[in-house]
């Protein structure tokens, strides 16, 4: 029987606690009587029959028929699915998105189905390699289907294969993927690893554009998602369910599947990760020992290349099918039964260590942008009810924080962080300021369109992430980062956990109360 | 008179050669360059002659890379040896004028037929007369072993070399007219490119990489006389981004990032290390291979790379430039100027107004008795880094002066 997540009180008994430092760790001694760590829920059990749980998920939907009913011969069908952003790391294979969109193909080949397209929801990310799509479709998907152009991958930019479906209640243009839209069906293949993902966000803002994406990709929207991980409390939520409605109304007809997996986040070798350390045996802190002296003088790009080689042993814990909504419901529950974790109050610093991955760079570097949007973007929005640091306090990341930038990936970051950061590192400014010319750049397009670059906005979409985090907190501090770029962030350098609590001191006192949130694994906070 | 000399001794130009990487002191020390006793320039037998005292004397990347040991062999044949550095300077006249030093040695005072009627000394376009006349050979004061150099208490200088300094002008401002002129004369270079932008009814978009008191007066002068442009300045030290703002840069960033902001502004691809398109013209005012060939790559393709920098030997692959049919011009010095307009104006009057309208005498950072040489040097040497822009020799209280000011 796993365990529910945990609130460790620090004492004096309290080992240090571990902290991810991008491509490394570090074990570090938090202040006993005021300090607190939270781990996350233990892995919940798997789904053994991973593909009956998935044929009964098509053959007995939600508030909608079965899937086999919905086929006939001539339709159109589009299936569309997640993309690399998720899971994190990569599942071991047979990716789970694969089983499904081969559950779905079954059924459609029985119901002689022949006009289907496979399109990746990948919105304004880069799009995925060869490796990547096979390892999220599988090679038999893949080779039946990309050779003929039948699977393909959204594209943002294409005037021509976009569908302006009209706006929402609030004037939110609507405008997803021509055919999608168009189809007879549009089957949906959903990993929900946090509870933000799924619902009508995997369609409203996976196959969308920036016409779109801008209405809820926006400042004014982050900073009322309160969180992103609370559906009732985010702006963000509302927004493309309001979409999802103009979807609705315009014919557009979605056979939702949501999966959800267990935190089984790291294999064997990398066990220790996951554990509380209290409970770290020998072979663990030999482990951890080993790891980091040879991380410490490994090349950071041969660091980089054995951590995204990592394939987590995620597990599949749930799967339904049907009407976008009252199935979202019901994984929205999973996650919460995975990831929630009872926590009282809050404290005045919350510390957090920024591993190397994000859904941002995958296979790719962790750039001082995504970063800052690791940290106050996703970790801090870790919660309900309320954020885990008080209004006015202070989150410690630790993190190299190089200005290393991925030059195919992220080109566009390169001149944000030269360029906007420089000027400004307010998100509303920056947003009338500069976002403009960065969504409208015709070079980052072509970039995005023909090669594997994130869109030029997308930097923009990832500083917003953070915005109430920068709005709540008085003061952020990375340990370890490299002092220029941190200031670059508008951020606060710091050499060693001490210094951090040093600095932090001005604006919490000398005896803060303090949070750390031990992730990975996944967790959400329920804070009351 | 009190001077510093340069003498042509190969092994000496080898040791300082050597040593400038570690201590621009001990190239100072050991290198070609020494501080003497002797006597003052002998005037010429001709017209126009004056004997001048230096109030301050500036000392430029083109003095730094002789004691160094790093200037071309293409001088030898140019220069005469031994002589004194030292061409920017502002200095008492034997006549009662305050003058700056117009420092080339033009036709004028070396009694050859000007090249046409009021044709400044940097005017002519055959060289011929930097090694004839009444004077040994040298392209300008300051490299020419008949005329002394700024680097002393006295040198001589004809009358087609002085300007009277205006009295409202400070001797810092007046010391940094030489160095205004040259930048000034590089901003006027870019006006066929900035010229067919406007023509093309594009805003015309000059970049300028390096920030030290080259690279600032051709910004000021760009501003100044090229104001159609919008100007991009990589520089790379935050004292030299905060004097390119004020001296009217639009965007400023640190050199490393050049290529991308001139991108941003032009629009346009990165392709490999080149922008598809680019600024219609570049100053490059470092001079050294990995400047030239970084002007190369984000200067549109048939733009103009204004070389403002002295460079030496430097190792380029110009394909780019072939195919780009990039133009890459040379802008030494100074003489009678096309402005814009049409109209022909000198570039010494231009400068005078700059250094007095901007007040470029903001660029000194630091000044030093002339026996103070070695620490002088030094702090040129590592200017940049130690947050300064112009470092001048201050004679205005020398024993030579005040000896003759005494007698």
């Amino acid at each position: 029987m796993p365990r529910p997540g945990f609130v460790l009180e620090v004492d004096k008994s309290t080992p240090p606690i571990l902290f991810w430092r991008g491509e490394n760790f570090s074990l570090e001694k938090l202040p006993a009587g005021r300090s607190r760590v939270i781990y996350a829920p233990e892995p919940l059990p798997a789904i053994e029959d991973v593909d009956g749980a998935i044929r009964h998920a098509l053959l007995n939907p939600i508030e909608q028929d079965p899937l086999p009913e919905q086929l006939f011969p001539g339709m159109k069908l589009t299936i569309a699915f997640d993309d690399v952003s998720l899971p994190l790391p990569k599942m071991q294979r047979p990716d789970i998105r694969q089983r499904v969109i081969e559950a779905v193909l079954d059924m459609a080949a029985e119901a002689g189905v022949d006009d289907v397209h496979i399109i990746s929801a990948l919105a304004l990310h880069r799009r995925m390699t060869e490796a990547e799509l096979r390892h999220a479709v599988g090679d038999r998907v893949y080779d039946a289907f990309a050779p003929r152009g039948t699977l393909y991958q959204h594209d943002a930019e294409d005037p021509e294969n976009l569908s302006y479906l009209g706006t929402t209640p609030h004037g939110e243009d609507v405008e997803i993927n021509k055919r999608a839209a168009e189809s007879d069906l549009l089957v949906y293949v959903n990993i929900n690893l946090v509870a933000m993902d799924g619902g009508w966000k995997s369609t409203a803002t996976g196959l969308s554009s920036y016409k779109s994406l801008r209405h809820h990709h926006n400042p004014e929207t982050m900073i009322h998602s309160r969180s992103f991980m609370d559906q009732h409390r985010s702006e963000l939520h509302k927004s493309n369910w309001r979409m999802g409605k103009v979807l609705l109304d315009s014919g557009v007809k979605v056979f939702q599947i949501e999966t959800t997996l267990n935190t089984d986040t790291f294999p064997s070798p990398f066990g220790f990760l996951a554990k509380r350390e209290w409970e770290w045996k020998p072979s663990d802190r030999m482990t951890f020992l080993a790891s980091t002296k040879a991380l410490n003088r490994t090349p950071t790009r041969l660091a980089r290349k054995i951590f995204h080689s990592i394939e987590a042993p995620h597990q599949m814990t749930s799967v339904q099918a049907g009407d976008v909504e009252a199935v979202h419901r019901i994984t929205t529950e999973h996650v919460y039964k995975q990831q929630l974790v009872e926590v009282k109050g809050q404290t005045d610093i919350l510390t957090l260590g920024i591993p190397y991955i994000s859904p941002y760079n995958v296979h790719s570097i962790l750039n001082p942008i995504l970063v800052m949007c690791m940290g106050l973007g996703y970790y801090f929005n870790m919660y309900k009810g309320m954020p885990l640091v008080r209004e006015g306090g202070v989150i410690i990341m630790t993190h190299p924080t190089q200005p290393d930038f991925h030059p195919v990936h992220h080109p566009s970051y390169i001149d944000f962080f030269e360029q906007v950061l420089a000027d400004t590192t307010d998100p509303k400014v920056m947003s009338q300021k500069w976002e403009k010319q960065y969504a409208e750049d015709e070079w980052y397009k072509h970039l995005y369109r023909t090669t594997y670059a994130y869109h030029g906005v997308h930097p923009f979409y990832m500083w917003y992430w953070g915005s109430h985090a920068l709005q709540h907190c008085s003061r952020i501090i990375i340990v370890g980062g490299d002092p220029k770029t941190v200031r670059r962030l508008g951020f606060v350098p710091a050499s060693t956990m001490d210094d951090a609590l040093e600095i932090a001191s001005d604006v919490v006192g000398r005896a803060p109360t303090i949070t750390h949130l031990h992730a990975p694994p996944l967790m959400v906070a329920d804070v009351s | 008179m009190k001077a510093l000399k340069i003498s042509r001794k190969t092994a000496k130009f080898a040791v300082a050669r050597l040593m400038s990487p570690v201590s621009t002191i001990g190239a100072a020390k050991f290198g070609p360059l020494s501080l003497v006793n002797e006597s003052a320039p002998t005037m010429p037998n001709a017209e126009g002659w004056h004997r001048i005292q230096p109030r301050l004397t500036g000392i430029c990347g083109s003095d730094l890379s002789l004691v160094e040991g790093h200037a071309s062999t293409y001088f030898d044949d140019w220069v005469s040896f031994p002589f004194v550095p030292g061409h920017e300077v502002v200095a008492d006249c034997d006549d009662g004028r305050r003058v700056v030093l117009e420092p080339v040695l033009g036709h004028a005072c070396r009694g050859l037929p000007l090249p046409f009627e009021g044709a400044a000394p940097g005017d002519g376009d055959d060289y011929a007369h930097l090694v004839g006349g009444h004077l040994e050979p040298g392209i300008q004061t300051g490299f020419c072993t008949s005329t002394g150099g700024g680097w002393a208490t006295e040198l001589i200088a004809h009358d087609s070399q002085l300007h009277e300094v205006p009295d409202s002008m400070s001797d810092e401002q007046a010391v940094l007219v030489e160095p205004a002129a040259g930048g000034i004369h590089a901003a006027l270079a870019t006006w066929p490119a900035v010229q067919a932008a406007i023509q093309r009814g594009e805003t015309p978009i000059v970049a300028v990489l390096g920030a030290g008191s080259m690279g600032l007066c051709a910004i000021a002068g760009l501003r100044r006389y090229v104001p159609q442009v919008r100007i991009i300045v990589g520089a790379r030290y935050p004292h030299q981004q905060a004097f390119a703002r004020s001296l009217g840069a639009d965007v400023v960033v640190p050199a490393a990032e050049l290529a991308r902001a001139v991108r941003r502004e032009s629009g346009g691809h990165i392709v490999g290390d080149y922008l598809s398109g680019g600024c219609h013209a570049t100053i490059d005012a470092v001079g050294s291979s990995d400047s030239i060939m970084d002007c190369l790559k984000f200067t549109r393709p048939r733009g103009r790379v204004v070389l403002l920098g002295m460079p030496a030997v430097v190792s380029l692959d110009l394909t780019g430039l072939w195919h780009r049919e990039t133009a890459l011009i040379g802008a030494y010095t100074y003489g009678t100027e096309s402005m814009p307009d049409g109209t022909k104006r000198h570039t010494f009057d231009l400068a005078i107004e700059t250094a007095a309208d901007c007040q470029l005498n903001r660029l000194v950072s630091a000044t030093y008795r002339l026996d103070d040489y070695q620490n002088a040097l030094a702090h040129a040497a590592g200017a940049g880094r130690r947050g300064a822009v112009k470092i001048v020799f201050d004679l205005r209280a020398s024993d030579a002066r005040n000896k003759k000011e005494t007698n």
